[in-house]
């Protein structure tokens, strides 16, 4: 058996070496049976032992697999594979990408479709299968009809580790579509957030209208409908909302597996935790049904984005396995699954000489992601081989190159604070385009909360140092107390160039009882969000050299040419003029004393009149002038 | 307060000031100089407490244990600064990256007004270096900043090296909950300012520089590191800043508690902590560390790296390692476990230093006086001229009061007086803005018509005004106004003691030891000052106590506190320096010491120095 074993791997690394040479001009031809034989052909004057059955072994397969959000369908799902009298259905898949910088990304995807459509009047739901109870009552209670919250720990650091599949800001965001038969949007989005914060044991009770906003271009949905009035749109952030296992744990509990079976038992968090980044998400949505559309279903999507950092954990050795990672291995697909997946991409890889994994995997995958063309390894949990003898997976991977110098994304914002003294200040966002020769625009929105008043005439927006004059600026200003800045602009940003957006702030001086327990910390500025259609690397790619016919390459496709991206800033700490609190009592004695005696007296003195007053003669003197005046004699002086 | 409103007591109560007048504000000076003596005095002052309970009660333990890696870092770094001749740029870029750091670069460059003889430069031109560990799981909205500066010749460079040893072990550790800033920056203070400058996007002295591409939030504190040898036998903790800024006390505190927790030798000033405070040994040192604060205070300088983070609102101290050729020796591996343990503490802070005091002088490192002991001694001294102020106001008052029904007549007089008293008030601060513009600007003029450097230049042309402004005042005056009335010096006199009382009180609010140095050669000369007295003995005693012979006192004492005491002629050659450190200084980093002493001290002299030669 070994020998065979030994036999097979040999023949294995032929098959790659010839693929290395030849395979790589494969052009992504979805028919598995074309490649197949194509392979074989080619193996065949080298190979002659080789025997059929290792062929089909080792047969790479090839499958097309969009990991875009918008448009996905699996060819594997397609409905005639379905089952059909459940129509929910759950699918659940993790992606691992070794990072640039030698990290590694681990994101989670669950998706569960449910087969109810609330828009219908007089439907109410009852049953749940998949979908978790408490989601499906708060959507038909508050009349949602789309909502996005994310729980994220850490800031996404785009110049090492290039974009992520779902970005968010640091914090707790939460943006909601109402129906438009909501009458009362502000109450239903208060008794929303409230609910939510009991679901997911976060502070998301914190959102009221002082930190909320109604974004007029920004954020559209994303499922189903054409709604343009952002009258139904709420979007909040709690950029201080710290993330930990009390939000992971409930956030695990929507899983139809929760965390015993599937993907879901990596999910530890004294693991999850010990990471570089942690970002969890809910997202739901209305969907097509099928191909046709003729009926609705919600989406729930789940994601979990994790980024370990190699260097801390592993003690200098740049070594990584599924366990060391999550101290679990995978043994079997959530039951309930129709496709669990464990992607890893390969892309950089192309002949192992970044790192090495193992097991290796025959199946194959490429898909369009963030506009670049990726390639990753497959690993079906639903097929039993993939579990080999040990019936456990534990991907193992050997980091072999550096970690790279710093990446120059194609879009990259950042935001900062300038200035000195706790009177007035600056915000600084700069935004660089990267892109050598296409000019893009972007969409900024900054909600900046009332207590920094800005002073919207210094808005100033310079690349290459020369005005630029954004297209389009909706700005709300803010009533203190009640309503935060809303700013949104739609810049054009010149290839290749950083553009600064900059504008004044005057701190305000708050009332005694609205600091924080800890004033002296500062006072959070949520992440402004820039969005954006990046064109793509694909379509910038002028160096149609290997892999691509010359007839697919004259003009770039329409879908790939551009993606749609969106990028946080950081958030800002700034610090308020700030009493202090440590000598209440000592400032009350003082004032109180100063009041009483400054101002009595000075009170006094200006309020007396003086009159020239004759001093009252001595006891002596008045008797004797008693006696006098009896005496009928001249009074004493 | 019936007191005051009282006619007959409120003039009994004047009756007793004016009286008395002379011998309260004799008393008080004396109280206040015994006063100020004895805040050294150690059962007058507090121990030193940790106030912030985040750096109190969680110990950390440390760990770093590549002091001999760090070492050789700082032997690689010797070898390629000797070969750039400069900041190794590449190198250490290549060295942080090594590390797991983000690396940026800022360039700088600055042309100082005049060249810098102290320490050889004028067309300044150089590249900050820093490179940021990122904290897991942070929103970079916090930041802690670890300095070395990259120094000529072959001083610092343990203290690179040590930066980069603590770096990579820092990078290995999870716990981090603010992004740690490791700076390497050349020129000493004018990078310091070139990377604050860009870092906070703001040029407030001229500085050139390339704006910055990695930034880590609100910086919440900085230590600074100073260190030339593989061994030392001390630590010296370096406080003073910018204007007399000094960091919160909680950050000497934890230098304190490490070098306890350690059994590192500590100083602060250079001196050593003695526990005999009983005797008179005892009390004189801890005198001299306390008068060596408040010289170095008053100076306005920033005494380290760190000085220039306090404008920031950022806490700051610099740590200087002292070889002194002792016995107890420490390696770097001990000092690496200090700054770990500071770093660590100051990343456990969830609020910006604020618990502990901002204002203090310390007599020794365990040993604090606050604000409200000091500010005593000096109220001692700014009453005596509320005092001679008010003795003025009765003696004008009252030939007005005696003369009691004619009002309309005692305006009269008056008003001449009021237009007298502006003239040699307007005439004093013309000649404090001349010294105060034209040393720098006439510096090339002198250097064409004199044998002398531009420094040399703008220190001479600087003085020559100072002896100027002595002869223009009272000539102009007796120009003007022929021969000065009684009644118009009386007044000048007291807007002149108002006017200093308002000045030395605002100075000393906010640079306690200038005001105090300043009140106390001041005030009994202006105090005693009347056109009766003796002109040329008082000449005298007033140009000795004016404020350029206050610096020059300064520099002796402070040479004699240091142990390196000069001859006149050395201690001239140091007074010179001083003034053109302290117009560069101004120009430079934007210290507010010389614009100070010429805009609005000498001016005020100047009006004393009128009144004696008012007739």
């Amino acid at each position: 058996m070994a020998a065979h074993r030994c036999g097979l791997s040999l023949a294995f690394i032929l098959i790659f070496s010839c693929i290395a040479h030849l395979g790589i001009a494969d052009t992504l031809e979805k028919a598995n049976d074309t490649t197949g034989e194509k392979l074989s052909a080619s193996d065949a004057p080298r190979e002659v032992n080789t025997d059929a059955e290792s062929v089909d072994l080792n047969e790479r397969q090839w499958q097309k697999t969009d990991v875009e959000p918008d448009t996905r369908d699996d060819p594997e799902n397609s409905p005639s594979f379905r089952p059909a009298p459940a129509k929910d259905q759950f699918e659940e898949e993790l992606v691992i990408r070794p990072l640039h910088s030698g990290d590694i990304y681990a994101s989670f995807q669950f998706r569960t479709l449910w087969d109810v459509d609330f828009q219908q009047e007089g439907q109410k739901a009852s049953h749940y299968r998949l979908f978790p109870k408490s989601l499906g009552q708060v959507l038909s209670k508050f009349s949602v009809r789309e909502l996005h919250i994310s729980f994220t720990q850490g800031y996404w650091r785009t110049m090492q580790w290039g974009q992520p599949f779902i970005a968010s800001p640091p914090g707790a965001e939460l943006w909601v579509w109402f129906h438009n038969t909501v009458s009362d949007v502000d109450g239903n989005w208060r008794e929303l957030t409230n609910v939510l914060s009991g679901i997911f044991c976060a502070s998301l009770n914190f959102i009221d209208l002082t930190n909320t906003v109604q974004p007029s271009a920004s954020f559209k949905p994303l499922g189903l409908g054409n709604v343009t009035d952002h009258s139904f749109l709420r979007y909040a952030t709690l950029p201080r909302e710290i993330v930990c296992t009390e939000n992971l744990t409930p956030w695990k509990k929507l899983l139809p597996c929760g965390s015993k079976a599937g993907l879901a038992v990596l999910m530890k968090s004294e693991k999850l935790f010990h990471s570089s980044f942690h970002s969890q998400a809910v997202h739901i949505r209305p969907v097509c049904q099928d191909e046709q559309c003729t009926s609705k279903a919600w989406e729930l999507r789940q994601t979990l984005n994790v980024v370990f950092d190699l260097y801390t954990s592993g003690q200098g050795k740049k070594e990584w396995s599924m366990f060391k990672m999550f101290s679990r291995t995978l043994t079997e697909a959530c039951p309930l699954a129709s496709s669990s997946k464990v992607y890893v991409d390969v892309t950089d890889n192309p002949e192992g000489e970044l790192f090495e994994l193992s097991p290796a995997t025959s199946l194959l995958s490429q898909a369009v992601v963030l506009g670049d063309r990726r390639t990753y390894s497959v690993y079906d949990l639903t097929r039993a081989e993939t579990f080999g003898q040990l019936r456990s997976l534990n991907l193992l991977l050997r980091w072999k190159g550096d970690s790279g110098d710093m990446l120059r994304p194609l879009l990259h914002a950042e935001r900062y604070v300038s200035g000195f003294g706790l009177q007035t200040g600056e915000i600084h966002t700069v935004i660089y385009n990267n892109h050598p020769f296409r000019a893009f625009p972007v969409l900024l929105m900054d909600s900046v909360p009332w207590y920094l008043q800005l002073y919207i005439h210094t808005l100033t927006v310079t690349s290459k140092s020369r005005e630029n004059k954004p297209s389009y600026i909706h700005y709300q200003p803010a009533k203190d107390r009640h309503r935060p800045h809303l700013l949104e602009m739609l810049i054009q940003l010149p290839p290749h160039s950083m553009t600064e957006i900059t504008v004044q702030f005057e701190r305000a001086l708050l009332k005694w009882t609205e600091y924080t327990p800890d004033p002296n910390h500062g006072f959070y500025v949520g992440s402004s969000v820039v969005s954006a259609l990046v064109p793509s690397m694909v379509a910038m790619n002028t160096n149609f050299t290997l892999d691509q016919p010359l007839f697919s390459s004259f003009v770039p496709v329409k879908e790939e040419s551009s993606y749609f991206m969106r990028v946080y800033t950081e958030p800002l700490l700034v610090n308020l003029p700030t009493p202090d609190f440590s000598m209440p009592y000592n400032v009350i004695c003082l004032t109180c004393t100063v009041v009483a005696v400054g101002y009595g007296s000075f009170y006094n003195l200006l309020t007396r009149t003086f009159q020239v007053d004759e001093p009252s003669p001595p006891l002596a003197k008045r008797l004797a002038n008693l006696i006098r005046r009896i005496r009928g004699v001249p009074l004493l002086t | 307060m019936g007191l005051l409103s009282d006619p007959n007591r409120r003039k009994a109560l004047t009756n007793l000031l004016t009286r008395l007048n002379t011998p309260i504000c004799v008393v008080c000076y004396l109280a206040a100089i015994v006063w100020f003596m004895g805040l050294a005095f150690e059962p007058f002052t507090l121990r030193t407490y940790m106030s912030e309970n985040a750096m109190g009660s969680t110990m950390v333990e440390e760990r770093f244990s590549a002091g001999e890696r760090a070492l050789a870092a700082a032997k690689e770094f010797d070898a390629h600064k000797r070969k750039a001749d400069g900041m190794p740029v590449e190198w250490l870029v290549k060295a942080m990256q090594a590390r797991g750091l983000e690396v940026f670069t800022q360039s700088f460059s600055r042309k100082l007004p005049f060249p810098d003889e102290n320490k050889e430069r004028y067309m300044v031109r150089g590249t900050n270096v820093y490179g940021i560990l990122r904290a897991p799981r942070a929103p970079r909205t916090e930041a802690l900043v670890i300095s070395a500066p990259c120094t000529p010749g072959s001083t610092n460079n343990q203290a690179v090296g040590i930066l980069l040893g603590l770096a990579q072990y820092f990078r290995n550790q999870v716990y981090w909950a603010k992004d740690i800033i490791f700076l390497v920056n050349e020129h000493d203070l004018i990078g310091m300012q070139a990377w604050l400058e860009g870092y906070h996007h703001t040029n407030i002295t001229g500085m050139e520089y390339s704006p910055l591409q990695g930034r880590a939030g609100s910086i919440q504190a900085a230590l600074s590191l100073e260190l030339s040898s593989d061994v030392i036998t001390s630590l010296d903790l370096v406080l003073e800043g910018l204007n007399g800024q000094l960091p919160n006390l909680d950050l000497a505190n934890l230098f304190y508690a490490f070098c306890q927790k350690l059994s590192v030798l500590c100083t602060i000033q250079g001196k050593l902590q003695r526990n005999d405070w009983d005797s008179a040994e005892g009390y004189t040192h801890a005198a001299q560390t306390m008068m060596l604060m408040v010289l170095k205070q008053a100076s306005g300088r920033s005494w380290g790296d760190h000085g220039l983070f306090l404008r920031y609102h950022i806490e700051a101290a610099s740590i200087r390692g002292i070889n002194s050729f002792r016995h107890y020796k420490m390696d770097a591996t001990t000092i690496g476990r200090l700054l770990e343990g500071m770093v660590r503490k100051l990343n456990n802070l969830l609020e910006r230093l604020h618990q502990s005091y901002f204002f203090y002088l310390l007599p020794s490192l365990s040993r604090f006086v606050s604000i409200g002991y000091y500010m005593p001694a000096f109220g001692l001294l700014a009453v005596i001229l509320l005092l001679r102020a008010l003795d003025l106001w009765v003696h004008l008052g009252a030939p007005a009061l005696s003369e009691a029904d004619g009002v309309s007549e005692a305006e009269q007089p008056s008003s001449p007086g009021v237009l007298s008293v502006l003239t040699p008030v307007v005439i004093s601060h013309l000649t404090g803005v001349a010294l105060y513009l034209l040393p720098v600007y006439l510096q090339e003029i002198a250097v064409e018509h004199f044998p002398v450097s531009e420094t040399e230049a703008v220190v001479l042309t600087a003085l020559a005004i100072y002896t100027a402004g002595l002869a223009l005042p009272h000539n102009t005056q007796r120009l003007l106004s022929g021969e000065g009335t009684e009644q118009g010096w009386k007044v000048l006199k007291l807007t002149s003691l108002l006017y200093l009382a308002v000045l030395l009180g605002c100075t000393a609010l906010i640079n306690f030891s200038l005001g105090f140095i300043l009140a106390v050669t001041l005030v009994p000369i202006t105090a005693s000052i009347t056109p009766h007295m003796l002109k040329s003995v008082s000449a005298l005693a007033m140009m000795l106590l004016s404020p350029a012979f206050t610096i020059f006192y300064c520099v002796f004492i402070y040479q004699e506190l240091m142990e390196a005491p000069v001859s006149l002629s050395e201690g001239f050659t140091i007074f010179l320096s001083v003034i053109s450190q302290g117009i560069l200084d101004h120009a430079l980093y934007g210290s507010l010491v010389y614009p100070l002493l010429a805009l609005f001290v000498y001016p005020c002299w100047l009006m004393f120095w009128n009144i004696l030669f008012w007739k």
